[in-house]
């Protein structure tokens, strides 16, 4: 009965927080302005299913994708376990699924491959990033925290697991002793190698073990619930809705701003007939996180730095101050920063995501080459913001390099990004 | 162009037609002296094929592409709406150009503008003219070739088109060979988003530089491009590492052209 309610409490409380994490960050996403969603749901509903849920982007990379993969079906599958967890734990009993029989043998012997594998992945992706140290991993923008979240979130991730391979091996022992209560799972492909390490212990430590592994499991996975909300690693929930929402027309596509067409229009005609747009922004650009539309923002909730597209970066690659990565990870920061501001009452306008965050330079780097949004695995689309940012310096400050300033100036006199004369353009016919 | 008139929008209007195409010719196509040439060779082509076409001539003007690029969304729709208005007043059903930043602007842009035309990049009409009958051509020259193929970020990334210049290639009788990073994974040339009109910033290398490097690896006889900057930063790159005398960098209507003895 004790366990009982001490299990509702952990519950309670986990809830609680998780709940409240995630209030923050939905809020934080909505800061954002609203936008059209253009096309129709069902193709949206089919790069969900092959981006977020297929992994299709994540195998052009296919070592990462197939550790990736395991660690991914293991989540996915394992919560069926937790559930069962959830009700032993709620309604105090014990393994309540194993009224399946043979079927729940089969599950558990699944869960506990995929265990094996999740560990496997995890210490192979330790491996890479601490010890082979792939250059996508240790760029400038991956100090202490991102580098410190990665490994926290994978060596949890090994003692999640382990623990539950131990609780199973303690499991199978007590039941062949004829424990009361515990069961008989049949020969576990995993567990069975563990087993022997614990064979010399007394029946009372193994109980024991047992619990302890049942409750570590489990407090582990409602603290990583709260994790989640301040890690990167929130991508394992937001890479759906972000997949999406992503942009269904053809990615060389920019939108054009309404704002701006009725100005033309009416400048070209002043008797036009113009419709507001009742979403159109009140600026010309983004100076700040509220300028970026809500699903700009849900990109940056999503990343995971894992940095794909910094390495397919031009700019990034030819030693530019430049990284989509650092883009993204630079909104998120400065979401969470007008977030909390938000929550004490405190301005926050004495910053912006231009300028503080991301620089001049980073901009006038990009080629706006769609290779960061063809490298993301869940379709984020830094160069878009990055075009924001540049609307915002030019429409806004009228900042740009010299040598663009006099490109648009020969546009706006003469058609051409260089000083040649209209009336010259057909002379090659003549050549 | 000896050859043949290249006519205007106007001229035709004059004479009571309407060309079936309209050939976007676009701003380095009509004063950069390396592009007029493949400007020439796609008309060239199209005259071969017997397409009903003309140009804007002096009404043309800049997409507006590199101002949206740089953020001046002003300037974009200044332009895009004044060449709508050239473009719908002259009837404009299709466009074809040789350059992707036009291709892309053209094709997705405009039509929220008032600009609803049917826009193909000239490796793509080439392509249905060869389908259609109406253009064959032999390896020539190029026989036996090795071409690499740069994918222009709007044509490839930008818009999907990967196969439409290789299959032109492979028509000439050419050993297609691809670099390492081709198709979806293609390594800009460095000329995009407006990079073209300045000083790249600082870094330890030009990304032109990065690019030929690719191509050198695998020595090609030629590096084909399907767009005029990326044949300038190629050109450039090529020169760099002084191999102008060995690698060619041509656009694929200039090796269409060529090897038709155009």
């Amino acid at each position: 009965m004790i366990q009982q309610i001490l299990f509702i409490i952990l519950l309670g409380v986990g809830g609680y927080l998780a709940l409240k994490r995630f209030q923050f960050v939905r809020r934080n996403i909505l800061l954002g302005r609203e936008v059209k969603i253009e096309g129709d749901s069902s193709q949206r509903w089919g790069t969900m299913v092959r981006v977020a849920l297929g992994q299709g982007k994540m195998f052009t990379r296919p070592i990462a994708a197939v550790f990736h993969l395991f660690l991914y079906a293991g989540f996915v599958i394992i919560n069926i376990e937790v559930l069962e967890i959830i009700l032993d734990g709620v309604l105090g009993q014990h393994r309540l699924f194993h009224g399946l029989g043979g079927f729940y043998n089969f599950l558990i012997a699944s869960f506990e491959i995929l265990a094996f594998l999740v560990v496997v992945g995890c210490v192979v992706f330790l491996w890479r990033r601490n010890v082979a140290k792939l250059a996508r991993f240790h760029w400038r923008e991956m100090t202490k925290w991102p580098k410190t979240d990665a490994n926290i979130i994978l060596i949890t991730e090994i003692a999640l697991m382990s623990a539950f391979l131990k609780m199973n091996a303690a499991e199978g022992i007590l039941a062949a002793r004829g424990v009361e209560h515990y069961v008989n799972m049949g020969t576990l492909p995993i567990s069975q190698f563990v087993a022997p390490f614990l064979e010399s212990y007394s029946t009372a430590a193994l109980i024991a073990i047992e619990r302890f592994c049942w409750w570590f499991h489990i407090i582990g996975i409602v603290a990583f619930i709260v994790y989640l909300s301040y890690s990167k690693h929130l991508h394992i929930l937001l890479a759906f809705p972000n997949t999406y929402y992503s942009k269904l027309r053809p990615a060389g596509a920019l939108d054009n701003m309404s704002n701006v067409t009725n100005e033309v229009k009416l400048m070209m005609d002043p008797s036009a007939q113009v419709t507001e747009d009742p979403m159109a922004p009140k600026k010309f650009g983004a100076k700040d996180v509220e300028d970026l539309s809500w699903v700009q923002l849900m990109n940056a909730y999503s990343c995971t730095e894992c940095g794909r597209c910094t390495s397919n970066c031009p700019a990034n690659q030819t030693g530019k101050l430049l990284s989509p990565r650092k883009i993204m990870m630079d909104t998120r920061d400065r979401m969470e920063e007008v977030g909390k501001c938000i929550d004490a009452g405190v301005a926050y306008d004495n910053k912006s995501l231009l300028g503080d965050y991301i620089t001049f330079e980073e901009l006038w780097a990009c080629t706006s080459c769609n290779a960061c949004t063809e490298a993301c695995p869940i379709n984020i689309n830094p160069l878009e913001i990055i075009i924001d940012l540049r609307r915002y310096l030019m429409m806004e400050e009228s900042q740009s390099p010299e040598s663009i300033t006099t490109m648009l100036t020969n546009i706006e006199n003469n058609g051409a990004p260089w000083a040649f004369s209209q009336a010259d353009r057909g002379n090659w016919t003549q050549e | 162009m000896a050859e043949f008139q290249v006519r205007t929008m106007a001229d035709c209007m004059a004479v009571g037609e309407t060309p079936e195409v309209l050939f976007w010719v676009g701003c380095a196509g009509s004063f950069d002296d390396r592009a007029k040439k493949i400007t020439k060779a796609i008309a060239k082509i199209l005259h071969k094929a017997n397409v009903s076409f003309a140009i804007l001539g002096s009404e043309e003007s800049c997409t507006g592409d590199p101002a949206k690029r740089a953020g001046n969304e002003f300037l974009f729709q200044m332009m895009a709406m004044q060449n709508i208005e050239v473009m719908n007043a002259y009837e404009v059903k299709k466009i074809v150009t040789g350059c992707p930043h036009c291709f892309n602007t053209l094709k997705n842009e405009y039509p929220a503008l008032g600009g609803n035309f049917e826009v193909v990049h000239h490796t793509q009409l080439i392509q249905d003219l060869i389908a259609d009958g109406k253009l064959s051509i032999e390896g020539g020259e190029f026989k036996g070739k090795k071409i690499t193929f740069h994918d222009p970020c709007y044509l490839g990334r930008g818009n999907g088109e990967y196969e439409a210049p290789r299959t032109l290639i492979q028509k000439l009788d050419a050993e297609l060979v691809e670099m390492k990073r081709c198709k979806t994974n293609g390594l800009c040339c460095g000329a995009g988003g407006a990079q073209m009109f300045k000083e790249a910033e600082a870094g330890n290398k030009e990304v032109n530089i990065e690019r030929t490097e690719d191509a050198l690896a695998i020595q090609p006889h030629v590096i084909a491009t399907g767009c005029p900057f990326c044949n300038t930063m190629m050109t450039d790159g090529v020169k760099h590492f002084e191999q102008e005398h060995v690698i060619a960098v041509k656009d694929i209507a200039e090796l269409i052209a060529e090897a038709a003895e155009l």
